[in-house]
């Protein structure tokens, strides 16, 4: 790696006192003068249309202050998602909120309201929407086509094979590619592996709830929310309570944890915006963790059936995937399509084929759930992979380098008939250190040890997923008291991304840290264009711009300094707060007065002509404070960002009463440069345990007479716990460390593939600790393994959703 | 036998250990109308009108130190009294149902889930939240050391709730290690699911509070 000042070491984060003091304000800790609570009425049926309401003896309560409904907002087409509707497509779907001066005035409002709900069919199972005579979730048909609603019924397929658990594909589905000849690949190969298997859906739930808070002043609205990016969250904020971007303030400094259901907010937040503005009042809009649990988003749910083909030497000569997949309501979710990017990367099939269908059903909206497609697909082929190393006698670990991507690969879904190709892919590298740095060896023996009714498992896996994008801007101005002030406009999720990229551009000026203001949080404070803070795109895309903005304003001290001092700006260096050449010298202080009495280009009066309108307003507004630093990313690209993990997972499987006991994890990878190895190692280990929820616990159960949810507690839907991960000792890594040749510091991001590598890992520990079993079915509950051991059938129909 | 004595007692009877079962029949015995149960309600402590003449108002607690008079309603929970009454929203409200652990505080030195327990039941009891760490000249306690030096937890809106228990631990049980540590902080939730980090940290207080 090269010799950076900054770049790679660790250091702790400025928001860190904050949060540790309880001084971090999230949305719900803002008070205003006079302000109000709402309440929402939910949809208490999964499918239903408003006959009548009558909001009369509500609006008389006391202390109802305002009401807003479906009617009050704008139509959007389907299937797009309002913020209030008068036919919820799910259970809990908010129907009108009132404002009342106390939540409880609001919630027995909510109780006065007379609401005639006409049930309509419904569908919580995308199998049954397909199936003769099955109901659909939307009265246009279960999914699109195009940009048209359409419905889809399988009649040409052979149920009883669904019934017995095997996915049929010759049933229609709406979406198909295809790379070189999977059939003929497939009748060619020496092993083929054919698994229907089925990844259950997943909420986000991320601790701090969407709520929000509004209020307007001289015609602007101010909202403060939980959103994971900032810059990108105004515009969709001002749409929402109908103003232009300028006449809307979006406060956001923390985010209590989005995993991509935040990504712009939440369609939600306008509520309290437009309450709000009838009442005249603030609006705290308080979202619980029951009804967090509905609206809070989820990762689509597939049923697949995969075929892989083998070459003897180990080697993947094709893969055909298809996918039925669980849309929720709203939108079209492309996981089943990213899922074959996916699968194309990792194993790089010379012939793959990708077929799938969304089907629409009635439970809460889905949306990007960290790694999306990513996980899933991990989830489903990673047992295959290690099943087929078993069958052919190569070493699991020796099998994924032996399909890894390598230099520029080429994968994925071809646009134009080309396949695109990553910037670079050091897997094998990453696969070797870990080998390495985690014993591979010693690992591997234990596997089928056993201790009484334990049996230890060893488990591997490689999950690969999207690290950034180029194309941003970034901003910094240097200002009279010495300062380097880096506007940041992702948000705060708690990764670090927003105060580690801010880093290049001290590392540009080759000055510390203590030197450097991070100003981030509220779009009030000009907050240059940004990329979303979401597919661990942060970490690659802004250190390229804070690099550009860093170089910028290195160009103009050394301009300044030429300019004052003498000599060529060329002659003069940038280090440690100071512009120098010898015994010429000026400090950064002295620098940014300069700017400012020099105008033009230097304090932010004249800004370059490449960059984002949202940057150009933000230089204007800071124009004449200071040296402004100020450009795009222009920086050569190479291919799409990938990283890369490759997790490691010791578990003891209790054969007698089906429990799992994750006994170690680590971790290899590879995402280029790292800045921060400590929210590097966060990101790896974190993801990791989130995948152990996939693998293990986390889903909802359907009534599915009802179609009403009956796990939306925590306890009842299982995310990880404390007990769930290895605590004897300390979970290890390791990087490839390898940088990127496409970012001037080499760096990529690292969260999304993180998830992947832990579900696959403990699926396949479990897998080895009982031999040739392969679980089809996530999450793999107690009973699977039992019904393994004893050889029984399966408790549950192996392809029934959330069951 | 005054309501409010009625809810001591019980609360005496079953000790510290919070029981969901306490807190049912202290919002009962406060004469406070238990909600419809309307889908509305399934969830969330909402801060309802005053029964007249049930239960006293105004009670004083202590709060980091400090004597608190606060006026309280029947069924007010003590997160709600916290953050909505005093100021004190660095605890947080993650599900209000025993669940996620985001709003533990200390009472009298044991942590409690502040969003199922009665702000009537810590009526002249001390209680301590995540603002009450730091000294007055700014020290940090260990345990918030212990976050810094390890960069501890991700979106820390679980941190409050992790950082008091911890507290309580590193009192508890100056020497745990760190399954101890898994163990005794278990009933705390963090989905960015940062536990390594976590236990890092608790390693860590453990060290740091040993040697202060």
């Amino acid at each position: 790696m090269a010799d950076y000042k900054l770049i790679g070491k660790g250091y702790s984060t400025p928001d860190l006192v904050a949060k540790v003091t309880g001084r971090a304000k999230y949305a719900e800790d803002f008070r205003a003068e006079g302000m109000l609570f709402t309440k929402l009425l939910l949809s208490p049926m999964p499918h239903g249309r408003v006959r009548s309401l009558d909001t009369s003896a509500a609006m008389a309560m006391p202390g109802v202050m305002a009401i807003l409904t479906a009617d009050d907002l704008p139509e959007v087409e389907a299937p797009g998602e309002r913020m209030l509707t008068n036919e919820p497509l799910y259970e809990g779907e908010p129907i009108l909120a009132i404002a009342a001066t106390t939540e409880a005035q609001a919630a027995d409002a909510i109780e006065k309201v007379k609401i005639d709900l006409e049930p309509l069919p419904f569908a919580v199972d995308p199998l049954e929407s397909l199936r003769p005579g099955g109901s659909n979730a939307r009265l246009e048909g279960n999914t699109m086509s195009g940009r048209d609603l359409i419905d889809i019924t399988w009649t040409n397929v052979d149920w009883d094979q669904v019934d017995n658990g095997t996915l049929p594909t010759d049933g229609e589905v709406t979406d198909e590619w295809e790379v070189g000849d999977v059939e003929a690949a497939l009748q060619a190969a020496d092993l083929v592996l054919d698994e229907t298997t089925y990844h259950q859906s997943t909420g986000h739930q991320p601790l701090e709830s969407r709520t929000a808070m509004a209020y307007w002043q001289n015609g602007k609205c101010y909202l403060h929310v939980s959103t994971q990016s900032l810059a990108r969250t105004h515009a969709a904020a001002a749409r929402l309570v109908n103003v232009d971007p300028e006449n809307a303030v979006v406060i956001g400094e923390y985010c209590g944890g989005g995993f991509g259901s935040k990504i712009f907010g939440s369609i939600q937040m306008g509520i309290p915006g437009l309450l709000s503005q009838k009442a005249g009042k603030p609006v705290m809009m308080r979202i619980n963790r029951l009804e967090e649990n509905f609206i809070g988003r989820a990762r689509p749910g597939m049923a697949s059936r995969i075929r892989i083909g083998y070459r003897k030497d180990g080697r993947v000569t094709a893969i055909d995937m298809f996918t039925v997949q669980d849309g929720g309501p709203y939108g079209s979710s492309g996981d089943f399509m990213s899922a074959a990017d996916q699968a194309s990367l990792m194993y790089t099939p010379a012939n793959i084929r990708c077929r799938g269908v969304n089907i629409y059903t009635n439970t809460p909206p889905r949306s990007a759930q960290r790694a999306p497609g990513g996980v899933q697909v991990v989830a489903m082929c990673a047992p295959m992979m290690q099943k087929a190393a078993k069958q052919l006698g190569i070493d699991q670990l020796e099998l994924m380098k032996i399909n890894a991507p390598s230099g520029q690969q080429t994968f994925g879904r071809p646009r134009q008939g080309v396949q695109g190709n990553v910037s670079s892919a050091f897997v094998r590298e990453a696969v070797d250190r870990g080998i390495e740095k985690f014993d591979w060896e010693a690992m591997k023996a234990k596997s089928g040890q056993r201790n009484g009714s334990k049996v230890t498992g060893i488990g591997v896996a490689l999950s690969s997923y999207a690290a950034g994008v180029s194309g941003m801007d970034g901003l910094l101005t240097i200002r009279p008291d010495g300062k380097v002030y880096i506007q940041q406009g992702v948000g705060n999720l708690g990764t670090g991304s927003v105060f580690d990229t801010a880093r290049a551009a001290m590392e540009a000026l080759q000055t510390d840290w203590e030197h450097a203001e991070v100003v981030w949080g509220d779009t009030s404070k000009h907050m240059p264009w940004s990329s979303i803070q979401a597919g661990s795109m942060t970490t690659h895309a802004h250190t390229r711009a804070n690099w550009a903005a860093g170089l910028d304003a290195k160009r103009k001290l050394q301009e300044i300094a030429a300019r004052d001092l003498g000599g060529s700006p060329e002659s003069y260096t940038v280090a440690n707060g100071r512009v120098f050449s010898g015994a010429r010298s000026m400090t950064f202080a002295r620098a940014a007065q300069r700017a400012i009495a020099l105008g033009g280009k230097f304090d932010g009066h004249e800004l370059p002509e490449d960059i984002n309108e949202m940057t150009t307003a933000a230089g204007g507004g800071l124009a004449g404070i200071g040296l402004m630093g100020i450009a795009k990313d222009n920086f050569d690209t190479g291919g799409r960002n990938m990283s890369y993990a490759i997790g490691f997972a010791e578990v003891e499987v209790d054969t007698e009463v089906g429990s799992v006991i994750l006994k170690d994890y680590k971790v290899a990878s590879d995402a280029g440069t790292i800045v921060n190895p400590r929210t590097f190692a966060a990101q790896l280990h974190g993801g990791g345990i989130q995948g152990f929820g996939v693998a293990l616990g986390q889903k909802w159960i359907y009534d599915r007479r009802w179609g009403l949810n009956l796990s939306g507690r925590f306890y009842s839907n299982r995310p990880t716990t404390m007990l769930d991960v290895p605590h004897e000792k300390k979970m290890d890594w390791v990087a490839a460390d390898k940088a990127d040749p496409f970012n001037p510091l080499g760096a990529r991001g690292i969260g999304e593939p993180s998830q992947g590598a832990g579900c696959g890992a403990v699926q396949c520990a479990i897998a080895d600790a009982l031999g040739d079993g392969y679980f089809n079915r996530t999450p793999i509950m107690l009973d699977m393994i039992l019904t393994n051991v004893e050889g029984l059938p399966e408790g549950v129909a192996r392809l029934a959703a959330h069951s | 036998m005054g309501d409010v004595e009625q809810v001591e007692q019980q609360h005496d009877v079953e000790g510290d250990g919070f029981s969901r079962r306490t807190f049912i029949k202290g919002v009962i015995a406060t004469g406070a109308s238990v909600s419809a149960s309307s889908y509305v309600f399934k969830d969330g402590s909402v801060v309802r009108a005053q029964a007249p003449g049930s239960v006293e108002r105004l009670v004083t607690v202590t709060v980091n130190g400090q004597q608190r008079r606060v006026d309280v309603l029947p069924e007010e929970t003590l997160a709600t009294t916290l953050r909505y009454k005093l100021g004190l929203t660095g605890t947080k409200i993650g599900c209000d149902r025993s669940e996620c652990g985001a709003c533990t505080v200390l009472v009298d030195g044991v942590p409690h889930y502040s969003c199922s327990m009665l702000t009537h039941q810590v009526r002249g009891r001390s209680v301590q939240t995540i603002e009450g760490l730091e000294a007055a000249d700014g020290t940090l306690h260990p345990v918030q050391q212990a976050v810094i030096d390890e960069q501890g937890f991700q979106c820390a809106f679980c941190m409050p709730g992790f950082v008091m228990n911890m507290v309580a631990l590193v009192e508890e049980n100056p020497s745990a290690t760190r399954a101890e540590a898994a163990q005794h902080l278990s009933g705390n939730l963090c989905r960015c699911a940062d536990y390594n980090k976590i236990l890092n940290v608790a390693e860590r207080a453990v060290e740091l509070s040993r040697r202060s």
